[in-house]
């Protein structure tokens, strides 16, 4: 198995067995797998295949859940290409939504430029994020893992804290809505879509895919943050500036994540939002990001498959099947994703182990 | 002063499943493997004991205690699949435990309606009966604190402390499984056998994630929510960095995490802290946490192999 192929196998097994573990999940407890697969079907095509009724409803939902782990999944996957672990995206979105409600609410801008503020802000707050983890990293060595993980807590609070002490929620559970001039959300878009929440955070969503594969596959740039994910000592040998790298990625990683945080503050919804609980968006990235192979054309395939998931949920809990399902599915695909490496490594090993030993059998 | 009387047994109840959990992940980092699951490891404890705690209220008084075994072994068969993982497919440990803390939210609800119908279990009404020591609870300042109406995981939490001292440091097993930790290609020179160790290491933390799961859930909450842990496990980890990979240590931190929890619900009748929003509290541990990493980065106090794909031909 050559190492281009073994990258598509990999995923592609592990989605099949994520799926063949759900409809047994499902078998087990009494449910019919056919709903599940006829509401994901639906979810994506907007056909109900009943009555073969058409809403482009579905459609656009299903976009609009895919927008923001498409961005959290290019966050952890950029990582990834520098040897980095990024768990924080979740905390980086926080950061991109803080600063976004805080530019949407309180900059007075005109239509156009008013939104594009918002996203650099966005960006920037949530690079911000990144970059605290990354320089420490690089500085005093500090684990990446568990570091984000505390960020992603303090963000979360600080969040909540915001929305009430700074943004003045009257509620204390949403701030006042923003000015139309800083959102993504059109009118035009929602009646194509019979009314669903889809909006022009698509374009930024694909602006940022190309951005991830051109920094990474074409620019000297992307060479040297390639060189210090696989192998640090070389690439500092080599004369790349390593920690530079480690900073410049966490800062880029925590940008695209921030930038999901805006298009679901300004996108999927108009206001601020307090929130009861992590909402996932950095932990579903991660299952993007290792699904779709840390490269940019795959992130973006693995994000609709998962957005499909997410898309297809409220379906799946109107047909009797249990929502959760679909993490259940997607846990079991990270899984075997992060089983297959281990595979693929006794596979090699078990191939070595046969060339010692036919070396052996040559020297007798 | 009564503030402070009142406040210290709630941070006993917050601190306990803290303290238990963060034994078990020392557990399994001294082995080698790193264990991130723990936040899911005690989702599943939780729902384990929270579900048999329902089922079994109507039968029997002992209904928390069988709860809380249930999630101890829930937690024992959950952890299995991160042992599996990382010791037989060498998978990459935080992958594999990322992948564990999303099954857990998904799988217990997932059962919650298949056996509940609705997103969480049905509310138990007692969950775990407050103990009182008879004759010391009556001693005045000391009963009260330590003796009346005391949440048991409390007792169940210094108990693990010092048995986990004792047996990773003073036991034949303790030196194997810290070994493991440490330098495992040294260990397997010697003999040991580091797969199995590094099961038992990780088995042990399912169990007593599983525990501190239950626990919390039967002493915090009238039923399971997928909301129910909201990142204690994580806070665990902080306790275990925080304490530096030491059961003495994972008390100390423990208990000044709880104190940190029960002092958001205080602030509002203490002068001094009732300006300070509630959030900063609940940050408090994660920021603490983050500050010790630094302080400590550049010192070799985790155990070294921690996290590290067993390479046995590695020198």
């Amino acid at each position: 198995m050559t190492k281009k192929s073994a990258s598509l196998i990999i995923p592609l097994v592990s989605i099949l067995l994520g799926f063949a573990l759900g409809a047994i999940v499902l078998v087990a407890t009494g449910r019919n797998p056919v709903s599940m697969f006829l509401a994901l079907f639906q979810g994506v095509t907007g056909f109900t295949t009943k009555t073969g009724a058409f809403n482009p409803r579905y459609v656009g939902e299903f976009i609009i859940q895919s927008m923001p782990i498409i961005l959290t999944g290019l966050s952890v996957g950029f990582a990834f290409r520098v040897g980095l672990f990024n768990i924080g995206a979740e905390g980086q979105v926080l950061a991109g939504s803080m600063a976004a409600i805080a530019v949407g609410l309180w900059v007075k801008a005109p239509p156009g430029l008013h939104v594009v503020l918002v996203l650099l802000a966005a960006m920037a707050a949530g690079g911000l994020w990144g970059a605290i983890p990354g320089w420490l990293k690089a500085r005093f060595n500090v684990h990446e893992v568990v570091m984000t993980i505390m960020m992603n807590y303090v963000a979360f609070n600080l969040n909540n804290l915001l929305i009430v002490e700074v943004f003045k929620s009257a509620d204390r559970v949403k701030t006042a809505n923003f000015p139309a001039s800083a959102l993504l959300r059109d009118p035009a878009l929602a009646a194509l879509t019979n009314g669903s929440r889809f909006n022009w955070g698509f374009v930024p969503v694909i602006l940022a895919v190309v951005a991830f594969w051109f920094v990474i596959e074409k620019t000297t740039f992307g060479y040297s943050l390639r060189a210090v994910g696989f192998n640090k000592d070389a690439a500092k040998y080599a004369g790349m500036k390593v920690n530079r790298n480690i900073v410049m990625s966490m800062i880029i990683a925590g940008a695209f994540a921030g930038l999901a945080g805006a298009v679901l503050t300004v996108g999927t919804f108009n206001y601020g939002r307090a929130l009861p609980a992590m909402e996932g968006y950095g932990m579903d990235g991660i299952a993007v990001a290792l699904v779709g192979g840390n490269a940019a054309i795959g992130i973006f395939l693995s994000g609709l498959l998962f957005g499909m998931l997410k898309a297809a949920q409220p379906l799946m809990q109107s047909q009797g099947i249990p929502k959760d399902i679909a993490s259940i599915i997607q846990a079991a695909i990270v899984l075997f994703v992060a089983m297959k490496h281990g595979i693929d490594f006794l596979l090699r090993h078990l191939a070595r182990k046969k060339a010692t030993q036919s070396v052996e059998e040559a020297g007798t | 002063m009564n503030i402070l009387l009142t406040m210290i047994p709630i941070a006993f109840v917050y601190a306990s499943p803290i303290i238990i959990a963060a034994l078990g992940g020392m557990f399994s980092e001294r082995s080698g493997i790193v264990n991130i699951a723990l936040e899911g490891i005690m989702m599943v404890g939780a729902f384990a004991a929270a579900a048999v705690t329902v089922i079994l209220e109507p039968i029997t008084p002992a209904a928390g205690y069988i709860g809380i075994l249930a999630g101890v072994a829930a937690g024992m068969i959950f952890s299995l699949l991160h042992a599996f993982a990382s010791v037989n497919l060498k998978a990459d440990q935080v992958i594999s435990g990322t992948a564990l803390n999303i099954l857990a939210g998904g799988l217990t609800v997932y059962l919650c309606q298949i056996f509940f119908k609705q997103q969480r279990t049905m509310a138990f009404t007692t969950g775990l009966v407050k103990l009182s020591v008879p004759g010391l609870a009556d001693v005045p300042i000391i009963g009260p604190l330590f003796f009346k109406d005391v949440s048991p995981p409390f007792y169940a939490a210094l108990v693990f402390v010092i048995l986990a001292w004792f047996v990773v440091y003073k036991t034949p097993f303790g030196l194997r499984l810290r070994s493991c930790g440490e330098h495992p290609q040294a260990a397997a020179s010697m003999g040991i056998k580091v797969a199995r160790m590094r099961y038992a290491g990780v088995v042990i933390s399912g169990a007593l994630a599983g525990l501190a799961g239950g626990a919390m859930v039967l002493t915090q909450d009238i039923q399971y929510t997928v909301a129910s842990v909201h990142g204690t496990g994580f806070i665990a980890l902080g306790c275990l960095i925080f304490g530096k990979w030491n059961p003495f240590g994972v008390l100390g931190a423990g208990l000044f995490f709880g104190f940190a929890q029960a002092s958001s619900i205080y602030a509002k009748d203490i002068p001094f802290l009732k300006a300070v929003p509630l959030e900063v509290f609940y940050m408090l541990p994660y920021v603490l946490t983050a500050i010790a990493l630094v302080v400590f980065s550049g010192k070799s106090v985790g155990p070294k192999a921690a996290g590290e794909i067993y390479d046995t031909g590695k020198r």
